[in-house]
């Protein structure tokens, strides 16, 4: 029995272990390459950061930085706003109605990237809007917003139904109860879901791929390499873009369970 | 009370939808004289860039794409607002025969005089109406001369079973349907299903073999550098850089001819700035900008000039300034959009054979 129970110990083990070395050995080997002197991917000549100062001298690598972070601060704060209203709102309602507009924000979530980033596309073309820098800003505010409302929901569950009403019955007018009781209450939800919105933007391809034609963010840069030969300064450029997502992940993790607590 | 909430939450997001335009306006990366570029990545010396912005006060935007077929698709969805692009030559022909392009004047572009010759009349764009050249090269073969004794001068060493294991192959469908094309004497442009066959055949018989280590793109460079494989079919700019990097490796286009193909420069239908942008491509005709270009991409140039001021060593590399024979043997890649079907379902065909 103790032997059975320390061979499916090490069954889990090894499980686990192989779970993890696919996932990450991958982006394992790439930060490796980031530091590698040679350009070759076949030979390891030496440790370098010289990539890493290339970065900082580009001007096509500084100016798709720029395009991303401005798109995702701009994107996180509007969809945050947005979000954050939408879900007081589906709160308030009926059960029913409340339940239908739940399902219908979870739609942009579960919808493959792809499909999202063509049908975007083709809404913009439909209409005539040139695809740039604009365009990428919509279609990313379009798919933050439902991580914003999916981390206000609970939080809104949560709270008690009646301190909207007590707030009313001393005197505040109902925007007042909504700025001085509920936004405090579901702050931590807000910006969770503005971290997670911030993320999914730094982190997204396939929208913005399809949404914008002349301004160009990391991701697109660094797909764009792929015909001449991807560089090793693309690898340390993934490898800090890597590092950003997961460092933000981890806050937003940290977060969600001091607030199980 | 609660519809009161959820009316001024809806007033909320119908004041934030009519705002998210506005946000979007501001954002609008082109006023007055921005240019937007749509070039292959790294693919032209940043400096020039910052030359040109200098010199004329016209900002460029300056963005990628991967592939042409990709390219195509952006400006079909008729949505591109790109002032300037670099196509390869089939999808120059494509996009000519499609109305996508505007014709260029000649009056804005006058160092378009200095390009060579052979160069100013392509195929796919008589009397360079609608493109000029940017850079160009060759497809052939590059070889190990510790590992290959026989001399190559022909696509038939690819086939030879002394080699099994050591030959690498580009996973591109024209390039390498081309090779086994002008192998088997067809034109690379072919529409004779026949010989599109055959060619499938002697390349499904090639990997059957096992000569063939495998089909790459990018890592075909690597692995000829390492040592790791005799022969490969690659682009002339990819095999500088590999011989830089390795004094065993040498370049030949074999006799049966092969690919010369060309990157060129156009303006696409709807720019806003057709004067700027035929300004920007002037800019990148001149002496100094093209010699600059061609140091940092090393492929070969368009620029009369600039051959005239190669070093004897530069200008005798068979690599970076193919001789007129090398040229004429050579034939560029025509549009097959018509019949893609019949290339498409015979690489597959070689694809999935073992």
């Amino acid at each position: 029995m103790v032997n059975g129970r320390r061979v499916s110990k090490a069954v889990k083990g090894t499980y686990l272990a192989l779970i993890i070395a696919f996932l990450y050995l991958p982006i394992l080997v790439m930060i490796a390459l980031s530091f590698n002197k040679s350009v070759s991917r076949a030979e390891w000549t030496g440790f370098t950061l010289d990539w890493y100062a290339k970065l900082l001298v580009s001007d096509a690598i500084l100016s798709a930085l720029k395009v991303t972070l401005s798109v995702a601060v701009t994107a996180a704060v509007v969809s945050t706003v947005i979000g954050t209203l939408a879900a007081i709102g589906m709160h308030a309602m009926k059960q029913g109605w409340s339940d239908l507009m739940v399902t219908l924000s979870y739609l942009p979530m579960t919808t493959p990237d792809i499909v999202t980033g063509v049908s975007l596309m083709l809404m913009f073309v439909f209409m005539k809007v040139p695809l740039n820098g604009g365009t990428m800003l919509m279609a990313h505010i379009a798919f933050d917003t439902p991580y914003v409302v999916f981390s206000v929901m609970p939080r809104l569950k949560q709270m008690d139904p009646n301190m909207y009403e007590a707030a009313l019955d001393l005197g505040c007018k109902p925007m007042e109860a909504i700025v001085k009781v509920i936004i405090p209450e579901i702050k931590p939800g807000i910006v969770t879901g503005a971290l997670m919105a911030f993320t999914m933007s730094i982190d997204d391809f396939v929208i913005s791929y399809f949404t914008s034609n002349t301004a160009q963010n990391l991701s697109m840069l660094v797909y764009s390499s792929a015909r001449r030969g991807v560089e090793p300064t693309m690898y340390a450029l993934s490898t800090l873009m890597f590092a950003v997502v997961l460092a933000l992940l981890l806050v937003v993790n940290r977060r969600n369970s001091l607030e199980e607590m | 009370m609660n519809k009161r909430i959820v009316v001024l939450v809806l007033a909320a997001l119908v004041a934030l939808a009519t705002l998210t335009p506005v946000l979007a306006e501001a954002e609008k990366p082109y006023a007055g004289t921005t240019l937007t570029v749509c070039n292959w990545y790294d693919y032209i010396d940043e400096a020039v860039i910052g030359m040109f912005e200098e010199e004329t006060g016209i900002s460029i935007n300056y963005v990628n794409f991967t592939t042409n077929e990709e390219l195509y698709t952006k400006l079909e969805a008729g949505a591109g607002n790109y002032d300037v692009i670099f196509p390869s030559d089939y999808i120059i022909e494509r996009l000519i025969k499609d109305d996508m392009l505007e014709e260029l004047n000649y009056e804005n572009i006058p160092n378009a005089q200095g390009l060579l010759d052979w160069i100013k009349n392509p195929d796919y764009d008589p009397d360079s109406v609608h493109s000029l050249a940017y850079m160009w090269g060759t497809v052939g073969i590059v070889y190990n001369t510790t590992m290959v004794d026989d001399p190559v001068d022909s696509w038939g060493i690819l086939f030879d079973k002394k080699y099994a294991g050591q030959v690498l192959m580009m996973n591109s469908i024209r390039d390498t349907m081309g090779v086994a094309l002008k192998y088997l004497g067809y034109s690379m442009n072919t529409d004779d299903p026949k010989a599109l066959e055959e060619a499938a055949a002697l390349l499904i018989q090639q990997k059957k073999d096992g000569i063939v280590d495998g089909y790459f793109v990018d890592e075909t460079k690597d692995k000829m550098v390492a040592g790791e494989a005799a022969l490969a079919v690659m682009w002339s700019g990819d095999a500088m850089y590999a011989m830089e990097k390795n004094d065993d490796l040498a370049y030949a286009v074999p006799m049966e001819g092969s690919n010369v193909w060309i990157d060129g420069m156009c303006i696409p239908k709807g720019s806003q700035n057709k004067e700027a942008a035929e300004c920007f491509i002037n800019f990148l005709c001149r002496e100094d900008i093209a010699r600059m270009n061609m140091d940092y991409i090393w492929y070969s140039t368009p620029v009369q000039a600039v051959v005239d001021g190669m070093s004897e060593e530069e200008f005798n590399d068979a690599t970076l300034n193919p001789p007129q024979e090398v040229i004429d043997r050579c034939e560029y890649f025509l549009d097959v959009s018509d019949y893609y079907d019949i290339y498409e379902e015979n690489w597959m065909q070689v694809r999935i054979a073992r």
